[in-house]
């Protein structure tokens, strides 16, 4: 046999486990085995379920996080990059950063709701919260470790304003660090979907049929649980794959 | 007669927390067309300050700085500079390290492509040109630098311990190496270094420099015909002239 497939061993072990233990100690309408809920899986997934459709609750949760984490990618590359080239704007908005950083991102939820109503955007304004930090914090990192012998070459030749510096020397010198921020970020937004959608925000949403299906199909829950962690896994996978792809410099 | 480069009563005092540290004093300098000049000095003498300031990296406290009969006020590619390590951009090939200077003066793509090569070419390093810094060897990466310092045709390459950390028979090489660059390019180099054997192989002229704050304490002229021969006797006889300047001085700081 081949030892690359040996890898998935402890995986299988672990289903079996479930799956016996599921039928023997545990309750099974409370932990269902692993042979139920991936039919239930199956069938929420193809819509042959009168009430769970998971495609359309893929899109709605996914509609939620690209909003937040894009605005956090927006907004976070370039504050990061200011307070990381200029001094001033790093000792002023210190204060300010390290007072609101340490607030977690679920306890803005109910300000969000306040603010904005169940609407999309109070999902979006936790999930952005939940990645601007790492994403500024990471890009104002690789800012300042930019080697100060790369900046004085670009002076030398040639580099006479902020913004060549900008666009030829610091950001792509900081790249590394920003992408570190952003699978940091997508991490920490990933799970905030899942806590905004359970207030509420929309009728939809794998966060939000996760707990709607709380009380009574377990099975269902699980299957959203495994589904989330998929996307949570896919998403990871494509940042990597954008670091391999623009960061093969490093080696 | 008018000079190439002039360092006119050079001063350069530094405000750190002890209080003011002058690490230049009174520097005066002449650097003719199309010479090979070597600043060496102990190490902490102020030589790289010196280099920084004709690159118009930083500002002389007091005196003038004067390139082609223009006081130097900013960084300009006029001056090339080829830094003693880690200043290539690990994010761009070695090609795309050589045009940089040529893109931000806005040159069309194929002509930047066309002069880079030339210039890779010149330092030996073709077929590496799509390589990425990190799949270099020291003194590939050196080689690089220095393309990507004449690409822009300065008018003067400045050259801060270029070699300083590469092994010692990759040094020869390089040193080799420049000497037919310079030969061919016709260019006038202002090269920084702690060793005296690099410098009497290289220069037409050493200006020692003197411990902090650095002064030049004398201006040697090399007149060994090249190609130079390391071991020859002229050489041992200047070396033991440039060494006995150098421990004087190093004792002055010990």
């Amino acid at each position: 046999m081949n030892t690359k497939y040996l890898q998935f061993l402890p995986l299988l072990s672990f289903l079996f486990l479930w799956e016996i233990l599921s039928r023997t100690l545990l309750n099974p309408l409370i932990i269902p085995p692993p042979s139920v809920v991936f039919k239930t899986l199956a069938i929420i997934l193809i819509g042959n379920h009168p009430v769970y459709f998971l495609p359309l609750d893929f899109l709605y949760s996914l509609y939620h996080y690209v909003t937040g984490f894009g605005v956090a990618i927006l907004l976070g590359i370039p504050l990061g990059m200011v307070i990381g080239w200029f001094r001033s704007a790093d000792r002023f908005s210190y204060p300010l950063i390290e007072l609101i950083r340490p607030i977690p991102p679920i306890a803005w939820i109910p300000i969000a709701i306040a603010i904005l109503k169940l609407t999309h955007e109070a999902a979006a304004f936790v999930i952005f919260i939940g990645s601007f930090w790492p994403i500024l914090l990471n890009t104002h990192f690789g800012v300042k470790s930019v080697e100060r012998t790369w900046i004085d070459a670009a002076l030398t030749l040639g580099v006479n304003s902020n913004g060549t510096m900008f666009r030829k020397v610091i950001f792509p010198a900081s790249l590394p660090a920003i992408f570190t921020g952003i699978r940091v970020g997508s991490g920490v937004s990933w799970m905030c979907v899942v806590a905004a959608e359970m207030f509420g925000v929309s009728n939809y949403g794998m966060g939000y049929k996760l707990d709607f299906a709380r009380g009574f199909s377990p099975d269902v829950v699980i299957s959203y649980m495994i589904a989330i962690g998929i996307v949570g896994f896919a998403l990871d996978r494509i940042y990597r794959y954008g670091e391999k792809r623009y960061l093969k410099w490093r080696g | 007669m008018s000079y190439k480069l002039e360092i006119l009563n050079v001063t350069k005092t530094f405000n750190s927390e002890e209080g003011e540290i002058k690490a230049l004093e009174d520097v005066n300098l002449s650097v003719n067309c199309c010479e090979f000049l070597c600043i060496l000095g102990p190490s902490g003498c102020g030589k790289t300050t010196l280099l920084r300031l004709i690159a118009g990296l930083d500002y002389p406290s007091s005196g003038e700085i004067i390139l082609d009969g223009k006081e130097v006020k900013d960084p300009s590619p006029d001056r090339g500079m080829v830094f003693q390590e880690f200043s290539l951009f690990p994010w761009r090939t070695v090609i795309k390290n050589v045009t940089f200077g040529l893109e931000i003066q806005g040159i069309d793509e194929e002509e930047q492509y066309r002069v880079a090569n030339e210039y890779i070419e010149l330092v030996g390093l073709k077929d590496f040109k799509n390589c990425y810094p990190y799949e270099l060897s020291g003194g590939m990466k050196q080689r690089v630098a220095i393309a990507r310092a004449l690409a822009t045709e300065p008018a003067i390459l400045l050259m801060d311990e270029p070699f300083g950390s590469v092994d010692a028979q990759t040094r020869n090489v390089l040193q080799e190496e420049l000497l037919q660059i310079w030969k061919r390019t016709e260019k006038t180099i202002l090269f920084v270094t702690h060793s005296v054997d690099e410098a009497v192989y290289l220069a037409d002229r050493v200006a020692v420099m003197s411990a902090r704050p650095g002064r030049i304490i004398e201006c040697m002229r090399i007149n060994i015909a090249r190609p130079r021969k390391r071991t020859s006797v002229e050489a041992n006889v200047i070396r033991e002239k440039l060494l006995t300047l150098l421990s004087s001085e190093s004792l002055r700081i010990g």
